[in-house]
């Protein structure tokens, strides 16, 4: 069994389904996300995690105990809050040696074990401030520090950059990923952030409407999407309706009406279809070139990123624009979009 | 949680308890506030109403609690509006100095004003007593405003003055109506402890009584206590009603702004 | 905003409240004070200021006595008003759910009767023909109405109690409102069970509501007039009977400021030091 498993867990409010027969399983030492937009169920399942909503139906087991009716104060996890939850009438040490008040330790080892952990999260010397006196990052830290002190076999992490600026977000990135790598600790992350869940995750879960829709490594996810909503979710795509037209060998055609017959490899499809079938093909923007191709367009708005610029490109035959995300200037004048068909992901178009 | 609830019922109990007797004993044909009861009556407030001295007090108290309601309400609004609108040096000893009659004894404000009063040979008068309220009243209006006007955003103004008002206008298009809860709050709680306020008035009224100096003058005659119990009915009566209304148009404006948002 | 036209304009808006203030609170007040100075009845400072009075004040044990009194009822009234109103207060912070607002509406509504009739009701419940008697009476515990329920200090304790009590319960449920929720789950998750969360988190972050409720309570309940004669008798006379007897009755002004002033002074060190070591006591919990 997994280290963390959760099994068929249901949760509903009122008539809203949080949590609808989840699956999950997270192996010992991962860094692992869970990944949606508000709403989706993602924090919900979090707090039947860690002890603060029960599933109406299911199991969750960490490291083979079974976790159900355990209450959150006797359960192995330990959570950095949202808005990191630092309690205000105490300092930065009183914060940190908040859970370890209990364990008997002595006052030096006590000390030492705060001490130790303050610099592990490079807050030293910070001990006497409250938290009003702290930035936000500092914050963040005090609240990793309060959670790892207490060594948890689990660490959950909800939204934990999402009151931090852009660039403090992305050393924090880097930071937490560090962190988990050298302690070791199983991290739980949950965020609405595709770009926080690819960079730091080994693995991704991601959840809509209170289900979980894949379960994969962030380059699979990305390359690899299994539906439209997933494809949608992780970054900018394009989307091209298809019916399935004839399979021969490893080679799929598809009719995809203005772009003409495509053949897409086989393996492209993650799912089982017919001939006839509707489907939709998913490419990248950065998959298609402007120049060289076979379909002819017209570029009809432009942004300049730095390294590379993205346009949105009208061509005969269908209402919504092409994005393409191109290095380089654009050709002047109209433009003839390409790409490789083996870049292209079949998805199902009903799911 | 089931002892909680429980104890939330039994203190509810002991707060409604001694107030429920006052309707309890004004219905009651007997001029023994005792039990066992001894018949439905509504002698007490037919006497009530013949009363003229009561309607008499009764009319001052009103008089006073509206003009102390005013007074320290348009204080409070000036005094609130200048300390949350601008930056002041000694912002905070000012409002701890307006906010000292909480901390010092009714009967020390009460009797150091009649000593002034004395000294300056201020008649002892029903304007003496609004001069005490006022003083009483004023932190309360100033708590009530200072919440309020520290929950609305700056920028309003800012974006009124963008669209061409001038500081007047912008006052009365803008801050006065987004004021309006809290002066209305303001305005009810300044009325109700100076409507309600004993002690001052009993040292500073003079000649004419208040509703509670009337009060207190008839607990000393046994006869006259039915009809100052249909008084204290009347009152909660009256009360229950106000709170009641003044909570129901609260939520109607509540409601009325989550539609807008 | 904040030009040196801006800042005149905010005192300009503030100097009407100051003068009343200073009109209708601090002028009287200095005068009590140079009451409190002046050596005999009669004139203010006639023949120099002298501290006679707070020693007249002071030196007769039937005034000392009078002081501990009022001071040990209102602590106690503070006390006993405190420690009920919390556990309500807590339940309508945490517990009630929608009924959240109802309960507050139902909890303050009592408080909007006159407080004189209040105060009166409770001679009702203790009086010789009263409440409690009737009951006893008719449940056959007692063959003869006792008479030691009204006219002393207990009586004086129980009705402060009940006037005072949503002043107790208003500032202590305000401060439990506004703790976040997400604190006490960070106890829990912390490993703290209920009981320990809440000395630990609950209960300091609460304490501003708890020591404004006592400092509310404590510093007007000492100078209460009313209910001291209500229902206090003789034993149970507090420091503002004796005020009110050296203005109205004897005609000796100075002594009377001069007990006033003594009296505040007393109930403001007793409240610094309640309030210190109430920080304290709390800030040793981690």
């Amino acid at each position: 069994m997994a280290f963390l498993s959760v099994q068929k867990v249901s949760k509903r409010f009122a008539t809203l389904a949080a949590a609808d027969a989840v699956d999950l399983e997270v192996p010992q030492g991962a860094f692992f996300a869970l990944l949606g937009p508000s709403g989706c169920g993602k924090t919900t399942l979090l707090r039947m995690i860690a002890g603060f909503a029960e599933p109406d139906e299911g199991i969750i087991t960490i490291d083979g105990a079974v976790m159900n009716g355990v209450p959150a104060n006797k359960r192995p996890t330990n959570m950095v809050f949202q808005n990191y939850a630092i309690f205000p009438h105490l300092n930065v040490f009183d914060n940190v040696a908040y859970g370890l008040r209990k364990e008997g330790l002595g006052r030096q080892a006590l000390r030492a074990r705060v001490e130790a952990m303050l610099g592990t999260v490079r807050l030293e010397g910070l001990d006497g401030r409250r938290s009003d006196e702290l930035s936000g990052g500092q914050r963040q830290r005090v609240a990793l520090a309060r959670a790892l002190v207490r060594r948890p076999k689990l660490l959950l992490l909800d939204e934990p950059l999402g009151a931090l600026d852009k660039r403090l977000r992305e050393a924090m990135q880097v930071e937490l990923r560090g962190l988990q790598k050298s302690l070791g600790i199983t991290f739980l992350l949950v965020t609405h952030d595709q770009e926080e869940a690819l960079s730091m995750a080994d693995q991704v879960a991601v959840m809509s409407g209170g289900r979980i829709l894949q379960i994969a490594s962030p380059r699979a996810l990305y390359e690899r999407p299994n539906c439209r909503e997933v494809a949608d979710f992780i970054g900018e795509i394009n989307f091209f309706h298809a019916t399935v037209k004839s399979v021969e060998g490893e080679t799929v055609t598809a009719n995809a009406g203005v772009l003409g017959l495509l053949s897409i490899p086989k393996p492209n499809f993650g799912f089982g279809f017919a001939l006839g079938d509707h489907i939709l093909l998913a490419l990248r923007p950065e998959r298609i070139t402007l120049e060289g191709g076979t379909v002819a367009g017209e570029i009809t708005a432009a942004s300049f990123l730095g390294e590379r610029s993205h346009y949105q490109v009208r061509i005969a035959g269908r209402g919504e624009p092409v994005f393409v995300a191109a290095s380089g200037p654009a050709p002047p004048g109209a433009v003839m979009l390409g790409w490789n068909p083996a870049d292209m992901i079949a998805l199902p178009f009903g799911a | 949680m089931k002892a909680l609830r429980a104890y939330a019922a039994l203190y509810l109990a002991f707060l409604y308890l001694p107030v429920l007797l006052l309707p309890l004993f004004s219905f009651n044909a007997s001029h023994f506030i005792a039990f066992p009861l001894s018949g439905f009556t509504l002698q007490w407030y037919r006497e009530l109403f013949a009363d003229v001295a009561m309607l008499h007090a009764f009319g001052n108290s009103l008089e006073v609690g509206a003009v102390t309601a005013l007074l320290s309400t348009v204080l409070g609004l000036m005094a609130a509006r200048a300390v949350t609108r601008y930056r002041l040096k000694g912002a905070g000893a000012v409002l701890g100095f307006i906010s000292l009659p909480l901390f010092i004894p009714d009967i020390v404000l009460g009797l150091s004003l009649l000593l002034l009063l004395g000294a300056v040979d201020f008649p002892l008068s029903l304007a003496a007593v609004v001069l005490g309220h006022v003083s009483l009243c004023l932190p309360f209006a100033l708590t009530v405003l200072i919440a309020r006007m520290q929950g609305f955003d700056r920028n309003l103004e800012e974006a009124s003055a963008d669209l061409g008002e001038g500081p007047w206008m912008t006052f009365w298009r803008l801050t006065f109506p987004l004021m309006l809860p809290g002066i209305a709050a303001a305005l009810l709680l300044t009325f109700i402890t100076s409507f309600d306020e004993f002690l001052l008035a009993y040292f500073l009224s003079g000649t004419e009584a208040t509703l509670p100096v009337y009060i207190w003058g008839q607990l000393r005659f046994p006869e006259r206590l039915p009809m100052v119990l249909a008084l204290g009915a009347l009152i909660l009566l009256a009360s229950v009603v106000v709170v009641i209304l003044a909570e129901w148009t609260r939520n109607l404006g509540v409601s009325k702004k989550s539609v807008g948002a | 905003m904040a030009t040196e036209n801006g800042t005149r304009r905010g005192y300009l808006l503030l100097s009407p409240t100051l003068a009343v203030m200073a009109l209708a609170m601090a002028a009287p007040l200095a005068l009590l004070v140079l009451y409190s100075l002046t050596a005999a009845p009669g004139p203010v400072l006639a023949g120099g200021p002298s501290l006679a009075q707070y020693g007249e004040a002071l030196a007769r044990a039937g005034y000392r006595a009078l002081f501990w009194r009022s001071i040990a009822i209102s602590a106690l009234v503070t006390a006993v008003t405190v420690t009920l109103a919390y556990p309500m207060a807590y339940f309508v912070a945490f517990h009630a759910g929608r009924a959240k607002f109802a309960w507050a509406i139902a909890l303050t509504i009592p408080f909007w009767t006159s407080y004189l009739l209040r105060v009166f009701a409770w001679k009702i419940i203790l009086g010789y023909g009263g409440v409690i008697n009737s009951a006893l009476l008719s449940l056959h515990l007692i063959s003869t109405p006792l008479s030691a329920l009204l006219y002393n200090p207990f009586a004086v304790v129980v009705t402060l109690t009940h006037a005072w009590a949503a002043f107790a319960i208003l500032p202590i449920y305000v401060s439990l409102e506004k703790i976040d929720r997400a604190l006490l789950e960070a106890a829990t998750d912390l490993g703290d069970g209920p009981a320990r969360r809440f000395l630990r988190i609950t209960l300091p972050l609460s304490l501003p509501g708890v020591l404004g409720a006592a400092i509310l309570i404590f510093v007007p309940t000492t100078g209460d007039y009313v209910t001291p004669s209500l229902v206090g008798g003789p034993q149970g006379a507090m420091i503002a009977n004796l005020i009110a007897i050296q203005f109205e009755r004897v005609g000796n002004w100075p002594l009377g400021a001069a007990l006033a002033l003594a009296s505040m002074a007393m109930v403001a060190v007793t409240a610094a030091l309640f309030v210190t070591a109430a920080r304290a006591a709390v800030r040793a919990v981690k």
